[in-house]
């Protein structure tokens, strides 16, 4: 039975979250989200000309997201460069923007987002989520909503909101399933959502509830630390 | 006079309504609204397209951006840097998600047409007018007055959506700054800026009044504190000078 969590947290509660906006001045936009220790910061540049130009789309600008962690994000150094898993990451964050996006009208042009991982304590692609979806209000891209993503767990029996790398290498019951999702703000659609390990689909409505409520929290945050930006 | 106050009345109201929206928020929700710039209607209710100011003058709705790329309109003035000859034209960067293009019918001299770098070279820097916008490419021209190459004196850059309170209503604030720092300024609405002045102090005196201006735009009345911080600046300077 799992009944406590390691960090003392009730199971459905969020670590602590910080969000910022404008960590990169050079950037058209930038913000940092973290969850307790799992820090992201994103960037965007653009919309711009879009090279190589085979790439280039003429009946809508194109979504460019690069995710990345950095090699002292985690206690082993990770080898720095592009791996199978940051390029999944980095598609999957793009399919989780990009309908939240209004760049049609920017025919032949590129939005590019950089996601880097600063330090890394599970949900990186959540808070990377968050933060692109920031970044990307603050570049003045044309939007519909924002976006905001949580990671909910089932570990054992029970369904966990915003899992840490003990929960996720939990190995006694039936193990740790990690599900990350993303909705849209205004429309609660789902634009992410992955699962790793074994679920049956009860749960995994259950699962979806609890993104749900833990994603309009952090929405509320997004929300605040946006119009906070004036008094600056 | 009943007439002045329904204005001061409607000028005061207009004031308290700008908040800022994230995009995906309902702006209003009543019927009587239309929807302007980077907004749309959804019902009954206006929801913002993008992160911004939220205006309502009259009916109207619309979103003043705070941040973001510069979008040329016609007409803009812009301060770009030539990237490329082709032969027919110049290719100019002006810091907008396209190219802009500037053809030699548009230039003002006379163009030797087999060596266009006679009349801007690469690397050089240009004031120019934005002549269309095309669904693809901007065309630009430099028939007119005080447009064409810039010699000499330096270029910064600030975000393209604090160029109007820069330049200030009827060009107050530049006029300021160009009479206090004794400069030549010309600010491109892609929020390049070149400065010119007779010695380099002059000009990064400039520089840090308009970073001033940048930095407290939100602030209202903000001419006037600029004019304070000019005394407050030249006080400064004056002491520094005599203790040399």
């Amino acid at each position: 039975m799992y009944t406590k969590r390691p960090d003392g947290r009730k199971f459905d509660e969020i670590r602590e979250m910080k969000a910022k906006v404008g960590v990169v001045p050079r950037a058209n936009g930038s913000a940092l989200f973290a969850f307790g220790d799992t820090i992201a910061i994103a960037s965007v540049y653009g919309p711009r000309p879009l090279h190589p130009q085979h790439l280039q789309n003429p009946e809508k600008g194109v979504l460019r997201v690069n995710y990345d962690m950095l090699s002292f994000s985690v206690p082993e150094r990770k080898k720095p460069g592009p791996t199978r898993r940051s390029q999944e990451i980095s598609k999957v964050t793009e399919w989780a923007l990009l309908p939240a996006l209004q760049i049609k009208n920017f025919q032949n042009t590129v939005v590019d987002v950089h996601i880097a991982v600063l330090q890394a304590n599970a949900s990186t692609r959540c808070a990377g989520i968050n933060a692109a979806s920031l970044a990307l209000a603050h570049a003045g891209v044309p939007m519909t909503e924002l976006v905001s993503a949580v990671s909910i767990g089932k570990i054992d029996d029970k369904i966990v909101v915003d899992l840490i790398k003990e929960e996720e290498d939990h190995k006694e019951g039936e193990g740790s399933t990690d599900i990350p999702m993303a909705f849209l703000s205004e429309s609660g659609k789902i634009s992410l959502l992955q699962l790793d390990g074994k679920i049956s689909s009860k749960k995994l409505k259950e699962a979806i509830e609890a993104g749900k409520k833990a994603c309009k929290k952090i929405y509320e945050l997004q929300k605040k630390t946006l119009k906070e930006i004036r008094e600056e | 006079m009943a007439k002045s106050q329904n204005k001061t009345e409607t000028k005061k109201a207009q004031k308290e309504k700008r908040e800022i929206v994230v995009p995906g928020e309902k702006i209003a929700s009543e019927e009587d609204y239309l929807p302007g710039e980077w907004t749309k209607k959804e019902g009954n209710s206006i929801i913002a397209l993008r992160f911004g100011l939220a205006d309502k003058s009259g009916r109207l709705v619309k979103i003043i951006p705070l941040s973001g790329i510069y979008m040329p309109r016609k007409g803009n003035i812009v301060i770009g840097r030539v990237i490329d000859i082709t032969f027919n034209g110049w290719i100019i960067d002006i810091d907008s998600p396209y190219q802009a293009f500037l053809p030699i019918t548009e230039c003002s001299k006379f163009v030797n047409k087999n060596d266009l770098s006679e009349c801007y070279d690469i690397g050089d820097t240009i004031v120019a007018k934005v002549l269309n916008v095309k669904r693809k490419g901007i065309d630009l021209t430099t028939k007119g007055r005080n447009l064409g190459k810039l010699e000499e004196g330096m270029v910064i850059q600030i975000n393209s959506n604090k160029v109007p309170r820069v330049i200030g209503k009827e060009g107050s604030m530049i006029n300021l700054i160009k009479k206090e720092s004794d400069c030549e300024i010309i600010v491109g609405q892609n929020g390049v800026i070149w400065i010119k002045g007779p010695k380099v102090e002059n000009e990064l005196f400039a520089q840090k009044a308009i970073l001033f201006v940048t930095e407290k735009s939100y602030i209202e009345g903000l001419t006037e504190k600029t004019k304070e911080w000019f005394e407050k600046s030249k006080n400064k300077i004056e002491k520094k000078n005599k203790e040399e």
